[in-house]
């Protein structure tokens, strides 16, 4: 079913989920453990008083809706670069290990330099992402290259390997574990807005890379033989598009931690809506990551308040049972 | 049959063949699990010489009067849980690699063992005074669970061993999930304790833990090795199995059940130990050959051996900071796994 063909239609449908992260947003900085009225909620941004409730709102929760709508995009917007990369729909940043990657550089970091500042936290989380891609990306490619699903097992099994290490790195430093489980399990929590300004440069680089290279990776998920044909130099677009995605899955680690399955969802919703054409899959893909996650987060907030569960949680269960959905569907024994 | 000796004991009742070569092999590697136990236990605060630690265990009088108790009472229990626990996992490994005739199946890889680490878990944060011996049949519960998913998921009706691991993958996220959920409400200190566990540690088990471990490699263990005729004829696929006389679903579900509370109760006793019930057997193939008569047993020893031997260098690597032994597993098992997908890359 395709259900949008028309250009028209695809935009107008842009707008609309558009409309409803903007809803996303809103329910997501009136839902929380406090409990605070909507028209407390109202009040914090037209006429703010400096109450407790105006604090909760512009320095907790505004920040945490944001954070969780730019993790989304970004996690989303990669696991759509990957899929169409590797041709395979079962892929996506944490199940080949790029986030795993960036979490043991991260932990590294904090263990051997005591890194404390979210810049240098985004710089390690770039390079134990790039590492990470660069042996999926060896894996898949040399010697004739992995079928794409034994890909996926290698990636499982590269993550499995990464997280352990990062298990033997938290065992020497009960500190450091301290700080950082909750960041671990994936949270878009008590981060400030100075983070996401922080990151904010990265991901919009990895964004605009994306969105450029659309038509290219559209083409690469014809073929490498049809992409060559078409006058393009495949290996350029791969370079870039593996930069992106590490830049995208980087930052978004670096701010929330590992967050499981969101880019392996969303593409394929996006899929679902507007079929192939990596032009419009990317912009709903970011727009629908970003759906996706601020839910996930709300969730993650109400389901057991006033405790709180960690977003990664709640994108596991949901994204877990899809990927055994996919599995059997994609591949007839 | 050339090279093979038969044995029949009582009158010739009963006959059993005997491989030489995996006769030799398995002696060699039950004395490379013992060193890896003497070696192990004489490693610590107050180092102990080899042969003191073989006087100790047997019992011997030598010149210090402390080592019979530390080596018997404080560090022996240690390292019998490493090999105790290695054999489960490596024949669970074996059994189920046989089962569904595929090289990546282990009970690591397609989650089991990270449905019976959630069901202990869950156990421990929800209830955190109750005793030990209540892990292995809660972990045993968890295990079945995923893998009776397993089965009709992915196994029933299907002959595709990636679509088998791929499931699997996905099932130990849900479980893997699930876990860290509850690991969030425990505090801090049992968080830690919980984390070295998950990660698949010996670090303190007593005799207790030993002595919980014991029935149910007791029972399982020899349903798995007296079951190796019926493995090796389901290997041969259903049909054949049936041709060959054996009642397949009734055989499978026998050798399933004994797979699973194998890597259960290994996941109870020293938590999630990844990759040895996928290594062993494969090393163990290339020792004896694919005939499970040979491959169980030797399989059995050499996951004990690794996991002493994983346990050893996580002790003496980074002393006096201690590695959880499913740490080394991990580092040594995971680019073995890599290797093993990459020679099969096209299939």
């Amino acid at each position: 079913m395709r259900v949008l063909r028309s250009r028209s239609a695809l935009l107008v449908g842009l707008v609309g989920c558009s409309a409803v992260l903007f809803l996303c947003l809103l329910a997501s900085v009136r839902f929380g453990a406090a409990r605070i009225g909507t028209w407390d909620v109202i009040l914090a941004f037209v006429d703010y008083g400096g109450s407790e409730d105006d604090l909760i709102i512009r320095t907790l929760r505004v920040p945490r809706a944001l954070i969780a709508a730019l993790v989304g995009a970004a996690l989303a917007v990669a696991g759509a670069i990957i899929q169409g990369l590797t041709r395979n729909p079962l892929s996506d940043p944490g199940i080949l290990g790029i986030e795993a990657g960036a979490a043991l550089a991260v932990v590294g970091s904090v263990f051997l330099l005591g890194a404390s500042s979210l810049t240098t936290y985004a710089l390690f989380a770039f390079v134990g992402a790039a590492l990470a891609a660069v042996v999926v990306y060896g894996l898949g490619t040399l010697g004739g290259g992995m079928n794409p699903m034994k890909l996926v097992v290698a990636g499982a099994a590269l993550a499995a390997l990464l997280s352990s290490l990062t298990t033997a790195v938290l065992i020497f430093n009960q500190r450091t574990l301290e700080e950082i489980r909750f960041w671990l399990a994936g949270s878009v929590a008590g981060r400030d807005l100075g983070l996401l300004l922080q990151v904010l440069p990265y991901v919009s680089v990895g964004l605009l890379l994306a969105f450029a290279l659309s038509r290219q990776i559209t083409a690469l998920t014809l073929g490498e033989d049809v992409a060559t044909g078409l006058g393009q130099r495949t290996a350029w677009v791969k370079f870039f598009s593996v930069v992106a995605v590490v830049l995208l899955a980087g930052s978004a680690v670096a701010i929330a931690g590992p967050i499981g399955f969101v880019g392996l969802v969303v593409p394929h919703v996006a899929r679902f809506f507007v079929g192939v054409d990596y032009r419009w899959i990317l912009p709903y893909s970011a727009l629908l990551g970003a759906v996706l996650l601020v839910s996930a987060d709300i969730a993650a907030r109400v389901v057991l308040r006033p405790q709180e569960l960690p977003v990664g949680i709640m994108t596991a269960l949901v994204g877990a049972p899809f990927f055994i959905y996919l599995a059997r569907k994609r591949i007839k024994g | 049959m050339r090279g093979r000796a038969v044995v029949r004991p009582w009158g010739g009742r009963v006959s059993v063949r005997l491989d030489p070569r995996s006769v030799v092999v398995f002696v060699l590697l039950g004395l490379a699990a013992f060193a890896g136990v003497v070696a192990n236990v004489g490693v610590g605060e107050y180092p102990i010489a080899p042969l003191d630690v073989i006087r100790a265990l047997f019992g011997i009088e030598s010149g210090d009067g402390n080592y019979g108790f530390i080596v018997n009472v404080l560090r022996l229990p240690r390292a019998l849980v490493a090999v105790l626990v290695g054999a489960a996992l490596a024949v669970s490994g074996a059994v189920l690699q046989g089962l569904t005739r595929n090289d990546l199946a282990a009970p690591d890889i397609v989650g089991v063992n990270a449905g019976a680490g959630l069901a202990a878990v869950t156990l421990i944060v929800a209830f955190p005074s109750v005793s030990a011996v209540f892990l292995p049949p809660a972990a045993f519960g968890g295990a079945l669970v995923v893998a009776v998913l397993l089965y009709l998921l992915a196994w029933r009706g299907s002959s595709s061993p990636t679509r088998l691991v791929l499931i699997g993958v996905g099932l130990s996220a849900v479980a893997t999930a699930l876990t860290t959920f509850m690991i969030t409400f425990g505090d801090i200190y049992q968080v830690s304790q919980a984390l070295v566990w998950l990660t698949g540690s010996v670090y303190g088990r007593s005799w207790e833990r030993v002595l919980t471990l014991l029935p149910w490699l007791a029972v399982f263990m020899p349903l798995a090795l007296l079951r190796f005729r019926h493995l090796n004829a389901l290997g041969l696929g259903d049909e054949v199995a049936t041709g060959l006389g054996a009642r397949v679903e009734l055989e499978r579900g026998l050798l399933v059940l004994a797979s699973v509370a194998l890597a259960a109760s290994a996941v109870a006793t020293a938590g999630t130990i990844g990759f040895v019930g996928l290594m062993a057997p494969h090393i163990a193939r290339k020792l004896v050959g694919p005939a499970h008569g040979g491959l169980l047993p030797v399989s059995a020893m050499t996951g004990g051996a690794t996991v002493v031997l994983a346990d050893l260098v996580g002790r003496t690597l980074f002393a006096p900071v201690e590695i959880p032994c499913g740490i080394v597993t991990a580092v040594v098992g995971a680019p073995f796994f890599l290797y093993l997908l990459y020679r099969t890359r096209k299939t």
